[in-house]
């Protein structure tokens, strides 16, 4: 043991103390910066763009929500993002309980079907998947988001749910059968109360990224009624290039929502969006 | 005939298993497996505009890999894609690694820092792409404005315009908005690591480089496996960061174009030049397709056998 042993985890720690601190100051800052700015007008922001500003100046806010379209986008994102989630907690429960609880030869098949939709990057089926909505009259509507959407986020779901549901005891069900239950009720009062923290995170792991997809929208989507929030906001940052205190607000109202959701779920968010990735 | 007993209640039971993955499986065969397969057809034809024309073989994978007009703004766009893949990787998920590391050993206010470093990923691109275009702006951005407020004004640029900078100030914000993901699936790697392990080999004096290098590097292989290959199909799917922060052409002169911009403009046309080709674009979708399958399977493999023998 040489004498400087007993030192150096002090001015390690210390360093890792820097390193984090720096680190989480990188991650906050800008998005602190956003927010100030968003409190003040142009000019302000030019000569003085570290300056905290006076938060009773909330013009920028109120011209945002009152002059714009942000409103009807933030309605739209929300109307698209609920209606997916509800379809594929719906569509992925369903799947997921016929291949947990009931054996089947043809089980490993839909696992492997479910599998394969996880792995295939439908951005790049976006050509055939463009003239499929048009064909079905869906093409700039809301409902081309949703299916999509819905494509996109089932095979997760249905993971997570059969994942889940197969660890269930089966000594529930049977008790329920023997007390000549149905099937239908047995998933629905049975087995499906339990199923509600899977459910969650399949939720949240599927919200986040269809509440910020840029991508469908741009393509599928030309009415400025039916857009969602980023793609709304690149019209609105187009509309406004010189007004940089409209422009922050407008970044702040949108990002608003799903930090502070987060903020309040960080465990929840954090679990949720790497459920694919942490096993 | 008659039914008996038996033959209905399994005919119920059968009924009740469709009804519950008929759905589900349909859902997915309409919106996921038949635009899939039409995508390496649609490739095989000429099309003008939205409608299908004759069938002509390869002439589009050709022309978008050796033609006059196509292919030096493939060749272009996919050698950024590989910059962009190489820098992430080790500022991204290399960055992430050593900030689980830090976070892993539970230092004074880490439940925080937890918290703070994922704000980023839970923001959308578009929303990060426009922050931090204004940040760079070459006269007002808070970049430039703080280089110059440290006396440090010789160093200020037009981040986004200079050829040099461009791509890099764009890997830069992406690593900004998910250097989160990977540190979190790293530290729950960590956290599985039995503790008696690292203690052990912290009481045999393990220097705390020779830990890491020897003892939890192979031990998180699995989530190693996992990042390099969710970036892999990221980077070569690179678009929104681009899209927002360069424009649609990949500014200045196609210095930031990546493959998801080319198969926009080839796709979709743009607003310059409204041409659709979906030829094209459907042969330029199935080379990317299938490069990412392909690499991404063997990329899995090898890092797979390479969690075996760590």
């Amino acid at each position: 043991m040489n004498p400087d042993s007993t030192s150096r985890p002090i001015s390690f720690s210390f360093l890792v103390q820097i390193i984090l601190i720096a680190n989480s100051f990188i991650m906050l800052y800008p998005v602190v910066v956003m927010v100030f700015s968003a409190f003040k007008g142009t000019a302000e922001i030019f000569e003085h763009p570290f300056a905290v500003p006076d938060f009773t100046q909330v013009q920028n806010f109120s011209r945002v929500l009152g002059e714009t379209s942000m409103p009807t986008y933030f309605v739209n994102s929300i109307v698209v993002t609920g209606i997916s989630i509800v379809l594929i907690i719906v569509l992925g429960t369903m799947a997921g309980y016929a291949i947990a609880r009931y054996e089947s030869r043809t089980n490993t098949f839909i696992l492997l079907f479910f599998l394969a939709g996880l792995m295939l990057p439908l951005k790049l089926a976006v050509i055939p998947l463009f003239i499929l909505l048009r064909d079905l009259g869906l093409l700039d509507t809301r409902w081309s988001l949703i299916v999509t959407y819905t494509a996109i986020g089932l095979p997760s779901a249905v993971f997570i749910m059969a994942g889940f549901l197969r660890s269930l005891p089966s000594e529930l069900e049977d008790a329920a059968r023997i007390d000549g239950a149905s099937e239908p009720r047995i998933m629905w009062s049975v087995m499906l109360p339990l199923a509600l923290p899977p459910m969650a995170i399949a939720a949240i792991q599927n919200a986040v990224p269809i509440w910020n997809d840029f991508f469908f929208p741009l393509v599928f989507i030309q009415t400025d009624a039916y857009k969602t929030l980023p793609q709304g906001l690149t019209t609105f940052m187009g509309e406004f290039t010189t007004d940089w205190g409209m422009l922050f607000a407008g970044l702040t109202i949108a990002a608003a929502p799903i930090t502070l959701l987060y903020i309040a779920l960080s465990r929840q968010f954090i679990q949720g969006m790497t459920a694919g990735a942490v096993k | 005939m008659p039914v008996s007993p038996h033959q209905a209640r399994t005919l119920r039971h059968r009924t009740w298993v469709a009804f519950l993955v008929v759905p589900p499986i349909a859902f997915m065969s309409l919106f996921v497996v038949y635009p899939i397969l039409s995508a390496f057809a649609y490739a095989f034809y000429e099309w003008r505009g939205l409608a299908r024309g004759e069938f002509v073989g390869l002439a589009n994978f050709n022309e978008v890999l050796f033609g006059a007009t196509m292919a030096p703004v493939v060749w272009n766009a996919f050698s950024h894609n590989v910059q962009a893949l190489i820098a992430l990787m080790i500022i991204q998920n290399g960055g992430g690694f050593l900030l689980a590391w830090l976070l892993y050993k539970e230092p004074f206010g880490f439940r925080f820092h937890r918290v703070a470093v994922f704000v980023p990923v839970v923001l959308s691109t578009i929303i990060v792409g426009f922050l931090w275009k204004l940040f760079l702006n070459p006269n007002f951005g808070l970049v430039n404005q703080a280089l110059f407020s440290l006396g440090l004004g010789s160093l200020a640029k037009p981040w986004l315009g200079d050829p040099s900078t461009a791509l890099g100030a764009l890997i830069l914000a992406n690593a900004w908005h998910f250097i989160g993901f990977p540190t979190v699936v790293y530290l729950a790697g960590m956290q599985r690591i039995p503790t008696d392990i690292i203690e052990a080999a912290r009481l045999d004096g393990t220097s705390e480089w020779q830990l890491l290098k020897n003892i939890v590097w192979p031990l998180v292989a699995p989530s190693t496996t996992i990042l390099f290959t969710l970036l892999f199909i990221g980077a070569f799917n690179w678009f929104e960061i681009p899209y927002v922060m360069a424009g649609l052409d990949g500014s200045p002169f196609g210095n930031t174009d990546v493959l998801g911009l080319v198969f926009y403009r080839t796709a979709f046309g743009n607003q310059s030049a409204s041409i659709q080709n979906f030829g094209q674009g459907s042969a330029l979708a199935t080379l990317i397709f299938l490069f990412i399958v392909v690499f991404a399977s063997m990329l899995t493999l090898w890092l797979r056998r390479r969690e075996i023998q760590l």
